[in-house]
């Protein structure tokens, strides 16, 4: 499973600056272990000590909020976009 | 690279007393820049201070802010602007009147003085100038050259209105299916108003991924990459309650929660006049208010949660419909901190108060203002807020802004002769 993950400004510095990356995954869980593994260090920034995702971070597969679907085992099909968003916008 | 450039230009008077910006999860310092969330921990980042001030006389600085125009900029020496702020084209915002509210008191069994801080009296009719004007002289500081915004609606007319005195573009969103007060008060100032097919959150969501495509270089979002200064101005409130209480804290606020981040400062402004000796330090207590169709703190709060589950929103009261709330986590610690609650009342009981506010103190509020008088009357009823000490509740906005909220009119229609009236019964 192929998908775009598009990577929010301040997690730039693991994706030499691209904004959008590929990744491979059935869920969101898995995209985010194979960006590790592509851009080493990105994981701990999206994930806490726990493994769970922070609670600062908003991530959409498909413009879904993935906590209103199944977290980290949110479902990604092939040609999934998922986009990463830091949570402490708006008001 | 010109926000790099712009970077190192600024120099400590350009802000004020600010020195960084600091992560208020992790402590994480960085430079002032037009930054938001922590680059260790996504967390959101604030404002920290240094504040040159005479130690030990808070007298003179009393003096300093009494002499000072009757607007936010009297604060200057505690916000991130530049001293000479008030000769910059802006708005001007604050000082609105904090009205002693004898008759809603009597109706709510308040017997320790209650009063509203009326903010429909800003420049463009809510709270949100006060804010947008903080974030105005940082977005000139970095260069910006267009002002946006993701909005429910009042904040997306503050924009317009300070970005067109300020002389700048602006560019804001808000979901295409706000009140129509709300919207032709964005759009009348001349900058382009888009209306998102979506909810707040999703226009929020689509802010925060302009903001770092190439479409939005230049742009200043003032609660997006501006954030953290457009915060700030919501200590004024802190400031202004007190001032006009005779330098002192009130023992209870009842705040209107969308996002959080105005409980949050407010509770900041009131530390930092204790730190700065402004006030006595004393015990205060802060009550959130929600719409129970978009309640998201107060259900965590009620369920004992520290962690907020974002819902969707369902309710009139528009301004607040922020599911996914940045500062929800904040708001529940402080309530806890502080001895207060958060709490939620209907659509019914928010229209109920805003006719009881009207009825009895002539304040016409906002559909956000329905939500702080309906949860206030609903605290003291259950026994939370505490009728025998002084209370302030927040209006943030006027209500001709939600007009459909209310559905009222004439009493009767009649013909010009005294018979009719007669016959009406009046």
């Amino acid at each position: 499973m192929s998908v775009t993950v598009r990577i929010p400004t301040i997690l730039r510095t693991y994706t030499s600056g691209q904004a959008e990356v590929q990744a491979a995954g059935a869920t969101l869980a898995e995209v985010i272990a194979d960006l590790e593994a592509r851009h080493s260090g990105i994981a701990a920034r999206v994930l806490d000590d726990s493994g769970r995702l922070r609670r600062f971070v908003n991530v959409y597969v498909n413009d879904d909020d993935v906590r209103f679907e199944q977290g980290l085992e949110t479902p990604t099909p092939d040609g999934s976009a998922v986009s990463v968003i830091p949570a402490v916008a708006g008001g | 690279m010109a926000v790099q450039a712009v970077e190192s230009a600024i120099t400590r008077p350009v802000f004020g007393p600010a020195v960084a910006l600091s992560c208020r999860e992790c402590g994480e310092r960085v430079p002032l820049g037009p930054v938001f969330a922590c680059a260790v921990c996504f967390g959101p980042l604030e404002v920290a201070y240094d504040f040159d001030l005479p130690a030990g006389d808070p007298e003179a600085l009393r003096r300093r802010i009494e002499a000072g125009p009757p607007n936010i900029w009297r604060y200057a020496p505690l916000l991130p602007v530049p001293a000479d702020v008030a000769d910059s084209p802006n708005l001007n915002p604050g000082f609105t009147k904090l009205v002693r509210a004898d008759n809603l008191a009597r109706e709510l069994g308040v017997t320790g003085g209650l009063y509203v801080k009326d903010d429909s009296g800003n420049p463009t009719h809510s709270f949100k100038d006060r804010v947008v004007a903080i974030a105005v002289e940082a977005a000139r500081a970095f260069g910006f050259t267009t002002l946006s915004c993701s909005s429910t609606g009042n904040l997306a007319g503050a924009v317009g209105a300070a970005a067109a005195r300020a002389g700048f573009r602006s560019c804001v969103f808000i979901p295409h299916d706000l009140e129509a007060g709300k919207v032709v008060m964005a759009a009348v100032y001349g900058g382009d108003l888009v209306g998102i097919e979506g909810t707040y959150d999703d226009v929020n969501r689509f802010c925060s991924e302009l903001i770092g495509d190439p479409l939005g270089e230049g742009w200043g979002f003032v609660n997006v990459n501006l954030r953290p200064y457009y915060g700030e101005g919501s200590k004024t409130l802190a400031y202004e309650i007190c001032e006009q209480l005779g330098w002192r804290i009130p023992d209870q606020i009842v705040v209107p929660v969308a996002s959080g981040s105005q409980l949050t400062k407010i509770d900041k402004g009131l530390k930092e006049l204790i730190a700065l000796g402004l006030v006595e330090d004393r015990p205060y207590r802060i009550f959130g208010a929600q719409a129970a169709g978009c309640s998201p703190v107060s259900q965590a709060f009620k369920g004992g949660h520290d962690v907020v589950r974002p819902v969707k929103p369902d309710t009139i009261a528009k301004s607040l419909a922020i599911g996914n709330p940045a500062d929800g986590p904040y708001v529940l610690d402080i309530a806890r901190r502080t001895g207060g609650a958060v709490e939620d009342v209907t659509d019914a009981e928010v229209v109920d108060a805003i006719r009881l506010l009207a009825r009895t103190e002539g304040i016409f509020a906002e559909t956000a203002g329905g939500v702080t008088v309906g949860v206030t009357r609903k605290l003291v009823e259950h026994g939370v807020l505490d009728p025998s000490l002084t209370t302030v509740v927040l209006n943030t906005g006027d209500g001709l802004k939600t007009l459909d909220a209310v559905a009222a009119g004439p009493t009767a229609v009649i013909r010009p002769s005294l018979d009719a009236f007669r016959a009406a019964g009046l």
